[in-house]
């Protein structure tokens, strides 16, 4: 296990079952994600089962099972991004990577994630990816972009 | 005792106990869905609910503690609506699906959609549609057919202290399964199968074997050989409408050549061959300073659970084969040897109360060379469905004897089908190695019973020695907690997987309530009682077995044949 766990673990010694949720928060905030590595020392540390502990994280939108893609998609659900139709975008995104919010497509390229207003109204429907902004977006121009990255990827790995 | 008014009418009840089971003893019957008998209620499906007088709204009448003089209404229009209502949203997302489904006839909200006259879907929910998880070779999943009563989850932690399934997600996305959404056959799951046993509806379900045992009756050319386990003849018949604790051997055995088997064997026999092997195996730990406590190994169930959980304890486990697959491995060796039939050509189905059989006979240690030496697993409910197939009245048919050679067993071997079944005659076995005489009384009543763990501390053989048994892994776990810390007083202990053992395995009809369990535990006893041969050792086709095939018990042909190893599991705990 990751030091970095360990550390954590460490500060929860004497923890009970009720601190699983911060316990929780706090290594997905240093590992980006909840591995079952992660989730199979946390049992053995609070005496919990993997299927308990899986079971109470699905429960909260914010943990996420597997590691960010390299490419991070986050879409917008805020109000303003929602009225212009960003859920027509999560689908697209949903479809075309065949996967859902939260989840990583298996070749590790591109990982999904729903997040509230990120402050850039003016753009909506906004989605970001690894920080940098995409505004207006349309199922069309969310699929064009994907299929962009995907070419790019393709082109740089011919190079290797 | 206090007086309650039930309907208008005045019952008794005891103090403490729950509405619901005043009710169920005066025959009043208040549907339930997420009710376990002797468990904590969860008061989650609220079907049970009922009125009672100067309490407004329904209760749960599983969660609620009977009062003196209270008024209650168990069929009032509000409750009966109120149930309606329940029943109609569960079947909003419901696939529907009950002509093709493996629970059609015997699935409680089919019955309860049916006594409640829901006749037309009343609410419109989109359909679920989760994948379905096939995975493990014991227990299929499929989620769209959960009504997420939460019984498995509770079994599954409550009784078999395994863990291995809880709920996932939220709202109307839950499911259940185990840590990660994975296949069951990668989680701690044991296949014990009581997760089956107690769901309402279709979305636990063992997986079938039959398709592969009709095409291997169907094939001319191979020779089909059954064993039945100790514990079939006595719950069978309760599919077929009989009693609880009817014992249908003969009729069975009469069944399965009707069906097709070309050979009829007992697993209670192979039972006999255990009991030799692991007897001797426990003297000679005693004698030579081995491994104590040693625990029995015919649950294969618990030894996953060892395997997993407590893999510090493997070498307390006997290395006897379960008697399944000692029967398994003697009809793909002497059998097939007396037969002049090549193994490959022989095809060994098994009927056994239990899911995780079906989970042993796959593990590669049971595999003798490429072949299993058990080719296929049938429960007890298969074996129902299959003689329903095939239009066969049991009321009809005269029963008959098993084939030899493994045919004839003793009362020993067949009380493998109760918890303490296996301890009392392994006792009654080594104390014949020991001293050459028998025991003065075979019965040892302290190992019978339905509690979790019964023990006792006996002479044999002139050592004084602890025995104890345990049924249900959830109490496996506190003696093997108490043997960690320290405990010493035990020598042998016997545990069986499922609650009450094999009479109350995840393979048995689904109607089993405690009373029907005690039924079927009593009646094995009397079989015990009234058999001539109740000594493994004293089985006459046992001896003829080591006279003419495995010379001695742990000899050089056992050690190959019947016993094995197990192995420490790295799975998601
Ligand atoms: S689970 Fe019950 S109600 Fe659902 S399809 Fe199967 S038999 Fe029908
Ligand atoms: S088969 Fe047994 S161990 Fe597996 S999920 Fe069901 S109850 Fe749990
Ligand atoms: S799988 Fe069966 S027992 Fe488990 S929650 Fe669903 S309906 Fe209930
Ligand atoms: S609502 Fe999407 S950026 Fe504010
Ligand atoms: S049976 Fe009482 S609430 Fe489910």
């Amino acid at each position: 296990m990751s030091p970095a766990v360990e550390t954590i673990l460490e500060k929860y010694r004497n923890a009970k079952r009720d601190q699983l949720i911060p316990l929780l928060q706090e290594i997905q905030e240093s590992e980006g994600y909840l591995s079952r590595e992660a989730v199979a020392r946390i049992g053995r540390h609070l005496r919990l089962p993997a299927s308990k502990i899986y079971g109470v994280a699905t429960f909260y939108n914010q943990f996420r099972f597997q590691s960010n893609g390299k490419h991070h998609i986050q879409v917008c659900r805020g109000t303003a991004c929602h009225v212009k139709g960003s859920a027509k975008v999560l689908d697209a995104l949903k479809r075309e990577l065949k996967i859902d919010a939260g989840a990583t497509t298996r070749d590790g390229l591109f990982s999904l994630e729903v997040v509230a207003c990120i402050g850039a109204c003016g753009l909506a429907p906004v989605i970001s990816i690894n920080g940098e902004f995409h505004a207006n977006m349309t199922p069309d121009a969310t699929r064009k972009l994907l299929r962009a990255i995907r070419r790019e990827e393709e082109k740089s790995h011919a190079a290797d | 005792m206090i007086q309650i008014e039930v309907n208008n009418r005045p019952i008794q009840a005891n103090e403490g106990e729950t509405l619901l089971t005043a009710l169920k003893r005066e025959g009043i019957k208040v549907p339930t869905l997420c009710h376990l008998e002797g468990l904590f209620p969860s008061g989650a499906c609220r079907m049970c609910v009922v009125e009672i007088e100067g309490v407004p709204g329904l209760v749960p009448s599983c969660a609620y503690p009977v009062r003196e003089g209270m008024k209650i209404r168990t069929h009032s229009p509000k409750a009966v609506r109120s149930r309606k209502t329940i029943i109609e949203l569960l079947l909003a997302n419901h696939p529907d699906d009950c002509l093709y489904c493996v629970r059609n006839g015997e699935c409680d909200l089919q019955d309860l959609a049916q006594e409640l006259g829901v006749r037309q879907r009343r609410f419109q929910g989109a359909r679920s549609s989760h994948k379905m998880d096939i995975s493990s070779p014991a227990i299929e999943r499929d989620p769209d057919k959960c009504i997420l009563c939460g019984k498995c989850v509770r079994v599954c932690e409550e009784v078999q202290g395994v863990s291995a399934i809880d709920f996932i997600g939220r709202g109307s996305r839950t499911v259940v399964g185990p840590a990660f959404d994975e296949g069951m056959n990668v989680s701690s799951c044991v296949n014990c199968g009581q997760c089956v046993v107690v769901c309402p509806t279709g979305a636990l379900r063992e997986q079938s074997g039959l398709k592969r045992v009709i095409s291997a009756i169907q094939n001319p050319k191979k020779l089909v050989v059954v064993q039945h386990a100790p514990a079939v003849s006595v719950t069978l018949g309760e599919e077929f409408g009989l009693k609880p604790g009817a014992d249908v051997m003969g009729i069975m055995a009469a069944a399965f050549r009707r069906l097709g088997f070309d050979r009829v064997f007992d697993t209670s026999f192979s039972a006999d061959v255990t009991i030799m092997e692991e007897a001797a195996e426990f003297i000679r730990r005693v004698q030579t300073g081995g491994r104590l406590p040693m625990f029995t190994s015919c649950s294969p169930g618990w030894i996953k659970f060892v395997e997993q959980f407590y893999p510090e304890f493997r070498e307390n486990l006997s290395t006897c084969k379960s008697p399944q697959q000692m029967m398994g491995a003697l009809i793909k060796s002497a059998f097939a040897e007396r037969e002049g039939v090549p193994p490959e050509d022989i095809f060994s189905v098994s009927v056994m109360p239990c899911t995780a059989k079906k989970f042993e006979c796959e593990r590669p240690e049971m595999t003798g060379g490429d072949a299993p030496d058990v080719d296929a697993v049938l429960t007890t409910r298969e074996l129902s469905r299959v003689i329903r197939m095939r239009g066969l009245d049991l009321k009809a048919l005269e029963p008959e004897p098993n084939d030899s050679p493994f045919g004839e067993r003793s009362s020993a071997g067949k009380l493998f089908g109760v918890s303490g079944g296996v301890m009392e005659a392994a006792i009654r076995t080594a104390h014949f190695m020991l001293t050459g005489k028998e025991l003065d009384r075979p019965k040892i009543q302290e190992l019978r019973g339905l509690d979790g763990i019964k023990q006792v501390h006996l002479e044999v053989g002139g050592i004084r020695m602890g025995f104890a048994v345990v049924s249900g892994l959830g109490n496996a776990r506190r003696i093997l907690e108490e043997v960690k810390a320290g405990r010493n007083d035990l020598h042998f202990i016997e545990v069986m997987t499922c609650p009450g053992g094999c009479i109350a395995g995840g393979g048995q009809p689904l109607s089993a309530n405690l009373a029907a369990v005690r039924a079927r535990m009593k009646a094995l006893y009397e079989i015990d009682e009234t058999s001539r041969v109740r000594t493994s050792h004293g089985n006459p086709s046992i001896v003829r077995l080591y006279g003419e095939f495995l010379g001695e018990p742990l000899g050089e042909k056992s050690h190959r044949l019947l016993h094995t190893r197990y192995h420490a599991r790295d799975v998601l705990q």
